[in-house]
């Protein structure tokens, strides 16, 4: 077989110039081999982070305050996961929009959390047969009015932000806060020895592998979010590129999280639907790009390309191009 | 080897301290990004202007 | 014997098979010779990711051999658990320099499948990426899958991938973005033998090249 046939059958068929050998079984092993090595070094000379992992547990031994005023949050439904909407319940009102749709709303409620009793009564109930203290709290708020459960809670609330944790205890000042005052020690109590985390994950069926429950918790609280600001990892710091310790992250993402951090999205409640909806969009017009006239324009009109070819242009010059290609 | 033993040893250079941070106006980046990213424009720039070898495989 | 050749020729098997070898004949699926004008450092960076690719994938099935807390307990593991970050570095590096290159000499020119394959393979490489990160099972998972579950919430996205589920997230990472990747990423490499490597522009730009 001639060079030239060869040649013929791995070329475009708009090129009739000269071909070279070219090995590219030896150019994939050397590259394979650079890539491993240099893989290796990084892996030995740098490792990899591994930052600990928070419990509701290391919470509320690190956070008593942050956890406590969590807590109540939840029993009384003005937490962040308790007002969230679909998928989670049915809050009215809530869910992002993109423009008049919201794909949020009409998607439902397929992971369904009642904030109040998975984070509270449900944990309490468990332990409310062996701890009478509780299980009296427990019937005087069930059978306390909305209304009257709500002005203990929110006196708690208030409360809570003025409290402190000492000699083993949440110090509150004096105030009317009926039984929630036993339901949230109670729960802290839970909390700090751990149980808390395992009622949290065990399911009817045994085997789980969802963290949902604790992790919408968690992230109900300030505690987690103020480690997340000690590692840069906040939405506000441009978090989504970072990584824990000086690391480098998923700077890939820059485009997707600089969006949040400039109007009219840094102020907007429909922000994460309305940069979802804009990276969609960019993202075709990337696979697209060799349908629209201009931007497939771009590499004719910024000409890095005689740097790429100028083998190949200066080779045709001395030919004495004729072709004009 | 103990697992400490093989830690150590991995970690010759130890990133796991609190990240190094730039702030220009609303760009906030890590020094261990601009690193990888300046890294990428010097290496696609020394791509395009580095001579190739192989001018004796013509054939 | 014209009637063997008739029975030959309407058959599935027969048909397909010439037609993928009259398309990918052996020395066009492996060819020794390359134009004259694939000279430059920048040609080297597809096949330096996908190197790094299979460093990605190697590392990835020791930790995924050993189950996915080893690495939190075992100085091995932590080396290969090193080992799969920075040969996933080393592949985003490599590609989006590839993906710059490839721009710049308008490679999409009579290429338009390769062009769609390389970005959307580079796009679903995003999504192995972030559910890899979930699949950490440390305070960065944690936090990532309470930052991402409101981006996915927001479009309606969250209520069937649940990024706080890590069982889930945890086989599209092994399987089904991986497994993504690598049909792409073989469609790709696939197109670059049928089609060759892009010829240059016209030296002047105004001039129409299909």
């Amino acid at each position: 077989m001639s060079t030239r046939s060869g040649a013929a059958l791995t070329a475009s068929p708009e090129y009739d110039g000269p071909y070279a050998r070219y090995d590219i079984l030896k150019e994939f092993t050397a590259a394979l081999v650079v890539v491993t090595l240099l893989s290796v070094m990084l892996a030995v000379f740098l490792s990899s982070p591994d930052r600990r992992p928070i419990t509701i547990r290391s919470w509320a031994q690190a956070d008593p305050v942050d956890f406590v005023s969590t807590a109540v949050t939840e029993l009384d439904g003005s937490s962040a996961s308790a007002g969230y909407g679909p998928p989670y319940n049915s809050t009215p009102g809530a869910g992002q929009k993109i423009g008049p749709v919201s794909l949020q709303r009409l998607v439902g409620v397929h992971e369904p959390i009642d904030s109040s009793d998975a984070f509270v009564l449900g944990p309490l109930r468990t332990i409310a047969t062996t701890q009478p203290a509780v299980a009296g709290a427990m019937s005087r708020y069930d059978g306390a009015d909305p209304s009257q459960q709500g002005r203990w809670t929110k006196a708690y609330e208030d409360a809570a932000a003025k409290a402190s944790y000492a000699a083993g205890r949440l110090q509150l000042p004096a105030g009317n806060y009926g039984p929630v005052a036993e339901l949230m020690s109670a729960e802290l109590g839970m909390a700090r020895s751990g149980a808390l985390d395992g009622y949290l994950l065990s399911t009817p069926q045994f085997y789980s592998t969802d963290y949902t429950k604790p992790l919408m918790f968690l992230a109900d609280g300030g505690y987690m979010a103020s480690v997340a600001r000690t590692e840069h990892l906040q939405g506000s710091q441009w978090g989504m590129m970072n990584e824990t310790g000086n690391y480098p992250g998923q700077a890939w993402l820059w485009l997707y999280t600089m969006w949040y951090q400039i109007p009219p999205f840094s102020h907007s409640g429909n922000a994460d639907a309305l940069i979802w909806g804009m990276m969609v969009l960019l993202t075709l017009l990337l696979i697209l790009i060799p349908w629209i006239p201009g931007l497939r324009d771009i590499p004719r009109l910024v000409p890095v390309y005689r740097l790429i070819w100028r083998e190949h242009y200066r080779r045709l010059a001395a030919q004495g191009a004729g072709s004009g290609r | 080897m103990t697992l400490l033993q093989a830690r150590l040893a991995g970690v010759l250079v130890d990133l796991n301290h609190p990240g190094h941070y730039l702030h220009w106006g609303f760009i906030q980046l890590s020094v261990a990004n601009l690193v990888v990213i300046v890294l990428m424009v010097l290496l696609f720039v020394a791509a395009l202007v580095l001579p190739f070898p192989g001018r004796r495989n013509r054939s | 014997m014209s009637r063997t050749v008739t029975d030959d020729s309407r058959m599935w098997t027969a048909r397909l098979r010439d037609r993928a070898v009259k398309a990918l004949p052996p020395e066009k699926l492996l060819p020794d010779r390359q134009p004259a004008y694939v000279a430059s450092w920048i040609y080297v960076f597809g096949v330096l990711t996908l190197s790094a690719l299979l460093v990605v994938v190697a590392s990835g099935v020791i930790l995924a051999l050993k189950g996915p807390t080893w690495w939190h307990t075992s100085g091995i593991g932590l080396f290969f658990n090193s080992l799969h970050l920075w040969s996933v570095e080393l592949f985003f590096f490599f590609m989006v320099v590839h993906l710059w290159g490839k721009f710049f000499m308008a490679a999409w020119r009579g290429r338009r499948l390769t062009w769609v394959t390389g970005v959307v393979a580079f796009v679903t490489s995003i999504g192995t990426a972030f559910t890899g990160y979930l699949s950490q099972q440390n305070f960065d998972s944690q936090w990532i899958a309470t930052q991402a579950k409101d981006g996915l919430n927001s479009v309606g996205v969250g209520a069937f991938f649940n990024v706080m589920n890590f069982g889930q997230m945890f086989i599209w990472h092994v399987l089904l973005l991986p497994a993504g990747v690598g049909v792409l990423v073989a469609l790709h490499i696939a197109m670059v033998r049928l089609r060759g490597v892009v010829p240059p522009m016209p030296r002047r730009s105004g001039q129409e090249e299909g």
